[in-house]
């Protein structure tokens, strides 16, 4: 199971990502356990909204963090993500 | 009190929320205490729903709904939303017995995430004999209704030496369900469990055959089905790291409010559990005798205090330790290194004797009745 580039990429609904804020952090939330994000992965996680692809999603953020060459570690993040079943396509 | 001050308190992260001892199944393995029937005072929505804030506020964001049987409890709907309104990730555990379609997307609509329901095995002759009540088909049908409610549809069997041999049907079952969890609880011996266990703990021999089983099947389910598979830890020769460490991250209110570092505390002698009716959460989880008392490392005897494992497992289970040496500050006596570790051998072979035995007495079933009778 890997990225394909040309789908959009959406935040599973069996999961919930979510601010805590005794924490000061995101987490994702889903049956029996919880992952605590570091800022990077929360930012990447938040663009997964349904309406991006895998190229859209390292753009906006390149964009918004005012920086390049984002793509490698957004793309390996997202792989991780995809295998744990945080992500899903189409 | 025997923990140290000098102990960092990290906040809860987990709450388990026991509303009832009320629950129309008797497995003869529940958790709950063998004397529930002489708890009975509830709390009342307004005391849930402070517990559920003050809990909140310091950090809890796992939340379990059990029991007995949650459902039993009218103000569950109101509770559900609650705790959603205040973010939890709200997790319902249930036997299924009393669930309607109707009631599924009530909870739903009032905020709940998912939904665990247990079988009790894959037949239902033997279902229906270890609940001591007529559910399989019931079970079944409200698994389906959970799935497609769009829940993530979490499926808890509980392994003894009754069902341990069905283990592939077991999967199987869980696989036809469209199961997106499945939890595979060895049993573990507390409450009626340690009551019952010469006639439920398996053989070692039994345990490695379902355990290769699970595991290959969690290879073949990899992506789609995730296995939770609690160790049946008197086979293993290190102890549990029960709870995560004691008040570092557990807190459970018993349905009359005491507040409990894991859901066997009450067993233990002389911790004057506190109550959420007296206390703030807050209260209870820094400053009270019974969530201090084995945090941290101080309260260690040997051979835990200079053990180099301490910090991976705490010493074990507290609870266990009590149960079977009648020490609660003593090493978990799972442990090889336990100078009470050949106590687990006696178990075993005491139970392997059971099974052998021409007229094996029947199993201790959870009612009131016998919890009566026991207390």
């Amino acid at each position: 199971m890997s990225i394909n580039p040309d789908q959009t990429i959406k935040f599973s609904p069996m999961h919930r990502l979510q601010w805590e804020e005794v924490q000061q952090k995101d987490v994702i939330l889903y049956p029996e356990g919880m992952v605590e994000l570091n800022q990077s992965s929360a930012e990447i996680l938040k663009m997964c909204d349904g309406t991006r692809n895998l190229a859209q999603i390292v753009s906006d953020l390149e964009q918004k963090f005012a920086t390049t060459g984002l793509v490698n570690d957004i793309t390996a993040f997202l792989e991780v993500a995809l295998k744990n079943g945080w992500i899903q396509q189409n | 009190m025997a923990g140290s001050n000098k102990t960092k308190i990290t906040p809860p992260r987990w709450l388990l929320a026991e509303l009832t001892y009320a629950c129309p199944l008797q497995c003869p393995y529940c958790s709950n205490p063998i004397d529930y029937a002489k708890y009975q005072s509830e709390l009342d929505t307004e005391d849930w729903k402070r517990v559920l804030t003050q809990a909140r506020k310091m950090g809890a964001v796992q939340l379990g709904f059990s029991g007995g049987e949650p459902l039993t409890r009218k103000d569950l709907p109101e509770l559900v939303k609650h705790a959603r309104d205040l973010g939890y990730y709200s997790n319902l555990i249930t036997s299924g017995y009393g669930l309607t379609e109707e009631k599924i997307v009530q909870l739903k609509e009032a905020g709940l995430d998912h939904i665990q329901v247990s079988i009790q095995a894959s037949s239902q002759e033997l279902n229906d004999h270890i609940a001591g009540t007529a559910s399989f088909q019931h079970k079944k049908e409200v698994a389906h209704l959970v799935k497609k409610h769009g829940y993530p549809m979490v499926l808890c069997v509980v392994i003894h030496r009754e069902n341990i041999h069905q283990m592939p049907e077991i999967l199987a079952m869980a696989e036809e369900l469209g199961a997106d969890y499945l939890e595979l609880a060895n049993t573990q011996y507390y409450g009626w469990a340690h009551a019952n266990r010469d006639l439920l703990l398996p053989t070692k021999e039994q345990f490695e055959q379902a355990e290769q089983i699970a595991q290959a099947f969690k290879e073949k389910v990899a992506g789609k089905m995730k296995i939770y598979y609690v160790v049946p830890d008197f086979y293993e020769d290190r102890p549990k790291a029960c709870m995560n460490g004691w008040g570092t991250t557990f807190l459970t209110i018993a349905p009359d409010g005491v507040a409990l570092p894991c859901h066997s505390a009450r067993e233990l002698p002389g911790l004057d559990c506190p109550n959420v009716k007296d206390y703030s959460i807050e209260q209870i989880w820094n400053e009270s005798k019974a969530f201090n008392f084995f945090r941290g490392f101080e309260w260690m005897k040997e051979p835990c205090s200079s053990c180099d494992e301490k910090e991976k497992d705490f010493g074990g289970c507290r609870c266990q330790a009590y149960l079977l040496s009648g020490d609660m500050y003593a090493a978990d006596p799972v442990c090889s290194k336990s100078p009470n570790h050949p106590v687990i051998q006696e178990a075993i072979d005491s139970a392997k004797a059971s099974a052998l035995a021409d007229n094996e007495k029947p199993l201790i079933f959870r009612n009131s009745k016998n919890s009566q009778l026991l207390s």
